[in-house]
């Protein structure tokens, strides 16, 4: 039963309240992570002790893991078009996928954030530290949030009881997930590509 | 829901019980006693509640500003020491700015918006029930930070590195901080809904510009929470990580600039200026064509202008920082946006104005306070674009002027506009009127009383007393007509006149509600769809859902234009035109049902935050009930089937019956 | 259920307008793949001028593939276009209006 169903009449644009209010959503998120991106820019070779970044930074595992990021992507879109051709087992199977190579890429990022520590770059250590530990953090946090869901969904799934239509379902939580990749996008060129 | 019939459709037999599918807990569906109100995702309860919880922290914030009044009332005032004069204007101005106005519109949109749309709810009724309770317990988290060892003291605007932990050093702006971001939540998700409700659920026919004003006013406002929220979401981070995990962000010794926070702060804070009085002026340009006899003059002209002072707020924010030694280029840019910005609210007066000219007035109470607001709100307005010259501002920052600036356009443009939709919309909210007698003294108490209380802060302002001083001495206060003690003591006792004005307010409330006298279906011969259903509406607001062919659309459903004469008569009477929808009411109205997660989730929330401050063991378990609910809430639909319904039914035999008449 | 299956009917009718196959996404994916590794190419090749430019173009370019073919925004209706839009261009001016003011640009 849509939402359309219950409040007896269509919707004014003919379009589901749900992806609507999903794309308003991350038309917010743009200025949060404008404001997180901005401030990393305004403090990134701020550093009065502890490491810069070009001396920490291992742009070819980094770029591995934004590769995997941006692949995950392509499952996450495989995962809809199955959903929407009502192919329950493809949709599973991709949905679990995306989610691993999240995973992964979540795992990369603990990895990196535990190297960049021993090699000197605490939270607290200098103002590119702090900076880059809340925007690539949140960034992760993002992540974290959409795998959740992903295997929630997965799990969900097997007991076939979603409320709602099942392929909008998949689909709004592709769009979260794309916003995420599209953020990292930005910030593996801005953080990590262009040098102080 | 006791009093909707329930929809009766083909309902192929479920193998699954809802309780193991749908959940935890079986949902609520009662609709008594206070689970009513607890559990409810009406739009219009949500928003009576909103309403009273704003009017609620109205009233504190209120006897904050009086104990400021009273300590300056005299030289070196004894009433607050510095340390608690410092947290009591800070929590004056956070309780009015986000815990009452915002409140305030968000209850007035919550209830209106649908019934001026021709909707039966909102687009996302339970995001609409957390919203509320999340601003309800960040209310309630600020203000908690009195009683736990006190309230943030680093003034609204909480000015870095003056917030960091070496000048603050109780928790009181980790309770602001954290209160604040929740309250950013509700405004978030409350935007979010409220945008997808006007875009979507608009009754048939009605176009864009064929919404009440009202509407497309507020929709300005939940577009600017939308882009304004996350940015002091993210400001309020750097904030919290700076002082609880040690972050550098404003800690100048590490090379950081302390204007970052200035400036995320009034990226946020200008569009917030007009996120706090659009609301009004959407008031106001209800009310006015009602009491003048006349449509609003250029319907399109306001709304354009509304639109473009949404757009260009975006573009004037460091206005409130030419002080702080932006140089040269940016001031001039931010001088010349600011004054560009003056046009569309001009725009708006003359609009007002002209509705008026001509008009047959009717002054009640409510159109009152709309001249008022007019009045009033151009005197601040004025005084503003003295702000946007830079040389003047810089003698005028943090003076009284200031403070004489801003609470003539929130008082007298936020806080009057609330008070003429009061008087206007109580009899479609309570089905009662206001007393209009008490409502005179209301207002001119009131109006007496804000001009008393900021008018002299102009002259205080010029004269240099600084804002935040706790205490002025009488050495410095000068002599003649324009000594500090003389328009102090004015201004104190103004504060008491106004306070005594919003007294009478709540005493009318009181003796309305004790009055059994109902009131007329359209009392004061309205305009827009709110007023075509029943006082107070009824649960699924409208009988039949009205098809929209003109802007006003109810007066053009009670007036036709006489072709001889060009005047306007009368073809029906409100209680004809209801009682034909009655006659023609739909019968299958299948509403959103109560919910337990709203509030549920909410309550996670505040577990959180509380854990933030205190132990990281509380944050976790609010972080595992955090999750839960949200599988709860995912898991349920947002109507409930049938098979709930059918086993909350005392006699089960009829929720059968139901489906097996289709 | 009965009414999946209408459901699922017009979903797959929705997803031809679209206009994309699976095999147009991983033709997406593998565009976006060679311009990832272009950009990481600039690490190690020197680019001269064209360096930044070229990088930030890059960028530009993958963020608009994604949203416009996997986020189907490019087949979408307009209003999905206008809300996230909005909230983009209004959040890069804001933002370089604010970092402006920093001098960030002229250093």
């Amino acid at each position: 039963m849509t939402d359309t169903a219950v409040h007896g009449h269509d919707s004014s644009t003919g379009i589901s309240n749900i992806k609507l209010g999903m794309w308003t959503f991350l038309g917010s998120e743009c200025l949060l992570f404008g404001g997180l991106i901005s401030t990393y820019m305004l403090y990134r070779g701020r550093v009065t002790g502890g490491p810069r970044p070009a001396q920490i930074f291992d742009i070819p595992f980094t770029s591995v893991s934004s590769f995997v990021l941006l692949m995950s992507s392509l499952t996450m879109v495989l995962a809809v078009s199955a959903a929407h051709k009502n192919e329950h087992r493809k949709t599973n199977l991709w949905l679990t996928v995306t989610a691993l190579l999240g995973a992964t890429f979540v795992g990369g990022q603990v990895y990196e954030f535990t190297a960049f520590y021993n090699e000197g770059l605490g939270f607290s250590t200098s103002l590119f530290g702090s900076s880059f530990y809340t925007l690539t953090g949140f960034h992760g946090v993002h992540v974290t949030v959409g795998i959740i869901m992903l295997m929630s969904l997965v799990g969900i799934f097997k007991r076939s009881a979603v409320p709602g239509k099942k392929a909008e379902v998949v689909e709004m939580i592709g769009l979260y997930w794309h916003f995420v990749d599209i953020v990292w996008i930005i910030i593996f060129t801005l953080v990590y590509l262009i040098p102080v | 829901m006791a009093i909707i019939e329930r929809e009766t459709e083909v309902v192929v037999p479920v193998t699954v019980t809802p309780t193991s599918t749908y959940g935890v807990l079986k949902r609520p569906v009662s609709a008594t006693g206070w689970r009513a109100w607890v559990f409810t995702v009406d739009h219009k309860k949500l928003g009576l509640m909103y309403g009273a919880t704003a009017m609620f922290f109205f009233i504190v914030g209120g006897v904050e500003a009086l104990l400021i009044r009273l300590q300056l009332a005299a030289p070196n005032g004894k009433v607050l020491n510095a340390d608690l004069y410092n947290q009591m204007f800070t929590m004056h101005a956070t309780t009015m700015v986000f815990l009452f106005v915002m409140p305030m519109a968000a209850g007035l949109a919550n209830y209106f918006i649908p019934l001026q749309i021709g909707a039966r709810d909102v687009a996302f009724p339970r995001i609409n029930a957390l919203g509320f309770w999340l601003l309800l317990f960040a209310g309630i988290f600020i203000n908690l930070s009195w009683f736990l060892g006190g309230a943030a003291d680093g003034g609204w605007f909480m000015y870095a590195p003056n917030s960091g932990p070496v000048f603050s050093p109780t928790n009181g702006i980790d309770f602001w901080a954290f209160g604040l971001q929740i309250a950013g939540i509700a405004s978030l998700t409350g935007a979010i809904n409220l945008i997808v409700t006007v875009l979507n659920m608009r009754a048939p026919g009605m176009t864009l510009m064929k919404m009440p004003i009202f509407t497309w006013m507020m929709t300005v406002v939940q577009f600017l929470l939308l882009f304004a929220v996350p940015v002091i979401t993210v400001a309020l981070f750097l904030l919290s990580f700076q002082r609880n995990f040690g972050a550098r962000f404003f800690d100048v010794a590490a090379g950081a600039d302390p204007l970052l926070w200035q400036h995320l702060f009034w990226i946020f804070g200008h569009p917030e200026v007009y996120i706090l009085v659009l609301p009004a002026f959407g008031i106001v340009s209800e009310v006015l064509p009602v009491f003048s006899r006349k449509p609003l003059f250029g319907y399109p002209f306001v709304v354009f202008s509304g639109a473009a002072i949404g757009f260009v707020g975006w573009g004037v924010w460091a206005h409130h920082m030419f002080a702080s030694g932006l140089g040269p280029v940016s001031v001039a840019v931010f001088s010349l946006t600011t004054m560009a910005i003056a046009v569309p609210t001009g725009v708006k007066i003359i609009n007002w104005t002209l509705t008026m000219w001509g008009g047959k007035l009717y002054f009640s109470t409510a159109m009152k306070f709309s001249i008022g607001l007019i009045v009033l709100f151009t005197v601040g307005g004025l005084s503003g674009v003295t702000h946007s010259v830079a040389p003047s501002d810089t003698q005028q920052t943090d003076t009284y002027y200031i403070v004489a600036h801003f609470h003539y356009v929130l008082f007298g443009g936020a806080v009057l506009g609330f008070f003429s939709g009061f008087y206007y919309w109580w009899p479609k909210m309570f089905g009662k009127m206001l007393n209009e007698r008490l409502g005179g003294w209301n207002f001119w108490l009131m109006v007496i009383g804000m001009n008393m209380t900021f008018g002299p802060m102009h002259i205080l302002g010029l004269q240099g007393q600084p804002r935040r001083m706790y205490q002025w001495t009488e050495a410095r206060a000068g002599e003649g007509f324009f000594n500090l003690a003389f328009w102090n003591m004015i201004a104190s006792i103004g504060s008491f006149v106004l306070a005594v004005g919003i007294l009478l307010f709540l005493i009318n409330v009181v003796i309305t509600a004790r009055n059994p006298t109902r009131a007329p279906l359209d009392p004061w011969n309205s305009r827009s769809l709110e007023w075509l259903t029943s006082n107070p509406p009824k649960e699924h607001n409208f009988d039949v859902i009205p098809t929209v062919h003109h802007l006003d659309e109810f007066f053009h459903r009670k007036y036709e234009e006489d072709p001889e004469s060009h005047t306007m008569r009368q073809i029906a009477t409100a209680e004809e035109i209801m009682a034909e929808q009655e006659r023609n009411a739909d019968k299958h109205i299948h509403m959103p049902s109560p919910s337990y997660w709203p509030i549920v989730v909410a309550f996670s929330v505040l577990v959180i935050t509380f854990g933030m401050i205190f132990s990281y063991l509380i944050a976790a378990i609010g972080g595992v009930t955090l999750l839960f609910a949200s599988f709860g809430w995912a898991l349920e639909p947002s109507t409930a089937p049938e098979s709930d319904f059918e086993s909350n039914s005392s006699t089960p035999g009829t929720a059968l019956d139901s489906v097996g008449n289709s | 259920m009965t009414t999946d299956t209408t459901h699922a009917a017009t979903s797959a009718e929705h997803a031809e307008n679209h206009g994309m196959s699976n095999a147009g996404y991983i033709r997406i994916a593998l565009i976006l793949a060679a311009i990832t590794a272009l950009e990481v190419s600039t690490v190690y090749i020197d680019f001269g001028p064209f360096f930044l430019p070229a990088l930030l173009i890059m960028m530009a370019v993958k963020f608009v593939m994604v949203v416009s073919y996997f986020m189907h925004l490019k087949f979408d209706n307009k209003i999905f276009s206008l809300m996230f839009y909005a909230g983009l261009i209004l959040a890069v001016g804001v933002y370089a209006a604010f970092l402006a003011t920093f001098k960030f640009f002229i250093q």
